[in-house]
């Protein structure tokens, strides 16, 4: 269970993590500078477990998988949107950052919220306003790679092949 | 009858060894080129080495560009240079591109003649949409993605829908591709094909160079896009002929797709190039777009500095178009015009025209090619309240530097004639 950090549509990656900060890949070094252009406040605040509710068209922009790197070394749980940006999408999986798409949840929850994620089922419970959300059903293709545990297991099973 | 493909589902059946695929369908398609950049280079070489792999899938089909901030920026930069420089060496990379040979990358790949019409490329680069100009299909991907590509040759892709722009007449002077595209993220917004392809088509591509093509599959990524793709035309072939292979290992020949009659489509969208005016995207969304004519009818808009360069717009035309407008004039006072050619052969063609005693003369700052300034790293960075006018492709806050600079969105002959006037100008008093 996690606190909400709630933000508008089309989040692009030049705020989650700035580019003059991609000297480095480092995780735990990008979190310092998470969401700082459009939330100066996230960085000291949020907490491990806490959780991003965003508008449609989260992680628009670059390609850089830096912005999701940084949003999962900041401790977030999971980011809720009706909608992502394909590459954030791919790159989410990639780096082990849960995500889900509903537009149900994202519009209902609120900055500051407590909210609980059941990965297993996709039901988004909103302790404070005691409401539960649908989350959509990754396609099975997805579920594969999150079940071999990403890309990187998937690409290292068939090397060895 | 089944229903019929679109041009990016036939390049990606044809990559994936099937006959047709439909959209939302899950494939593994074999890759022609995978790329990465400074940025994104060093976490894809990382992660190939958790991957288990030893050796790339093909040492000329990676293609490894230090472009971003390069020449290095400070002493991290240069170390993330370094990354790559190191891993294309022990790999044996030969399309890896030293300071002194490189460009930009989205500009440098075509020009090399590294991707042709038909080919399936993957890019560490939000930007790689940039060749679906030559009828490739092509796409952005996280450095992930890309250490898999290097690896295994092959990516995993859902095939995309499509929203097909027919594209009629011809588009006036002054008027370029990012002009059009511009027009066309005002009208569809920047999620507008979110997950799907944009496939421009119709009697008017013909009369779009293959610079104004580039520029327009360059941006494809700002309405969220899969990918841009145009069909293969005599200017295409004539594009590709011109620029032949640098890499005699790599046998490209020139595959023409064309989308089936019955090709399902989400949406079309008729384009009369003939009415596009020249368009400035305001801050803070590529989709904020008004015409020359109605900035006109707001007070003036004062700017600090300009940028006439990037993936987007740092090709010959767009150099040629600046030219055009500076020649004999002088950049306003206080103003800071920044010109970047995309690659060293764009630089050196600048030096032949005459453009680079142009562009000094002017007052303008002529830099090697480098990304730098469009995403704030270097050379041309804004300070709080600053504004530019830019011809990159992101106006995001923040983007070019402080949170509370902007920028705005223009084709190379808006952005010309705003530094002339220190305040943004249209190019048709000049």
């Amino acid at each position: 269970m996690g606190k909400v950090f709630k933000y508008g549509e089309n989040v692009n990656t030049d705020v989650i993590i700035p580019a003059r900060y991609l000297v480095t890949s480092d995780p735990g070094e990008l979190a310092r500078h998470c969401m700082e252009d459009i939330d100066a406040n996230f960085v000291a605040e949020a907490r491990p477990g806490d959780i991003i509710a965003a508008g449609a068209n989260f992680g628009c922009g670059s390609s850089r998988e830096h912005a999701a790197a940084a949003i999962k070394a900041s401790g977030v749980a999971c980011v809720i949107a009706p909608s992502f940006a394909r590459i954030f999408y791919r790159n989410a999986f990639n780096t082990g950052l849960p995500i889900l798409e509903s537009e149900e949840a994202a519009k209902a929850i609120d900055a500051g919220d407590e909210v609980e994620v059941d990965f297993e089922t996709g039901a988004i419970y909103n302790r404070t306003k005691e409401e539960t959300y649908k989350a959509e059903p990754f396609p099975p293709f997805i579920s594969g790679l999150i079940e071999k545990g990403g890309l990187i297991n998937y690409v290292k099973d068939k090397l060895i092949v | 009858m089944k229903p019929g493909m679109t041009m990016t589902q036939k390049i990606l059946a044809a990559h994936a060894g099937l006959k047709t695929v439909r959209s939302g369908q899950f494939i593994e398609a074999n890759l022609d080129i995978v790329l990465a950049n400074d940025i994104t280079g060093p976490p894809a070489v990382a992660e190939f080495g958790k991957m288990g792999a030893k050796s790339v899938f093909d040492a000329n089909k990676i293609v490894l560009i230090p472009d971003h901030f390069a020449p290095n920026k400070d002493i991290k930069a240069a170390a993330q240079c370094k990354i790559l420089r190191e891993f294309a060496r022990d790999q044996g990379i030969t399309n890896y591109f030293e300071v002194g040979e490189m460009g930009i990358e989205h500009v440098l790949l075509p020009e090399k003649g590294l991707v042709s019409a038909g080919d399936a490329v993957i890019g560490a680069d939000s930007h790689t949409c940039t060749y679906g100009a030559l009828g490739a299909f092509a796409t952005g991907v996280g450095s992930t993605d890309m250490a898999a590509g290097m690896a295994t040759g092959k990516a995993w892709f859902k095939v995309p829908a499509a929203v097909k722009f027919e594209l009629t007449g011809k588009p006036s002077k002054w008027v370029g591709g990012k002009d059009v595209i511009l027009h066309i993220i005002g009208l569809i917004g920047v999620d507008g094909a979110l997950y799907q392809s944009m496939e421009f088509v119709g009697d008017g591509v013909q009369n779009l160079s293959m610079d104004d093509r580039f520029t327009m599959a360059n941006m494809a990524i700002e309405a969220g896009a899969k990918n841009g793709i145009f069909p293969v035309d005599d200017r295409t072939r004539e594009y590709i002929r011109k620029h032949r292979n640098r890499n005699k290992a790599l046998k490209k020949s020139v595959k023409a797709y064309n989308a089936d009659e019955n090709a399902v489509y989400s949406r079309e969208i008729q384009i009369d190039l003939g009415k596009i005016r020249p368009a400035v995207a305001f801050p803070h969304l590529p989709e904020n777009v008004k015409t020359i004519d109605e900035i006109d009818r707001i007070s003036r808009i004062k700017i600090d500095q300009v940028v006439i360069g990037s993936c987007t717009n740092g090709r010959m035309e767009d150099m040629a178009v600046a030219a055009k407008i500076l020649k004999g004039r002088k950049i306003a006072k206080g103003l800071r015009c920044i010109i970047l050619p995309g690659t060293q052969q764009v630089y050196l063609d600048c030096v032949r025209e005459g453009y680079a005693e142009i562009f000094v003369k002017a007052g303008a700052a002529l830099s090697t090619p480098t990304c730098g300034p469009c995403l704030g790293g270097h050379m041309g960075v804004l300070a709080a309240g600053e504004r530019a006018v830019s011809t990159t492709n992101r106006n995001f806050v923040g983007r070019m530097g402080h949170v509370d600079s902007e920028i705005y969105l223009a084709g190379p002959a808006v952005a010309a004639a705003s530094a002339l006037r220190g305040y943004i100008a249209g190019p048709e008093e000049f």
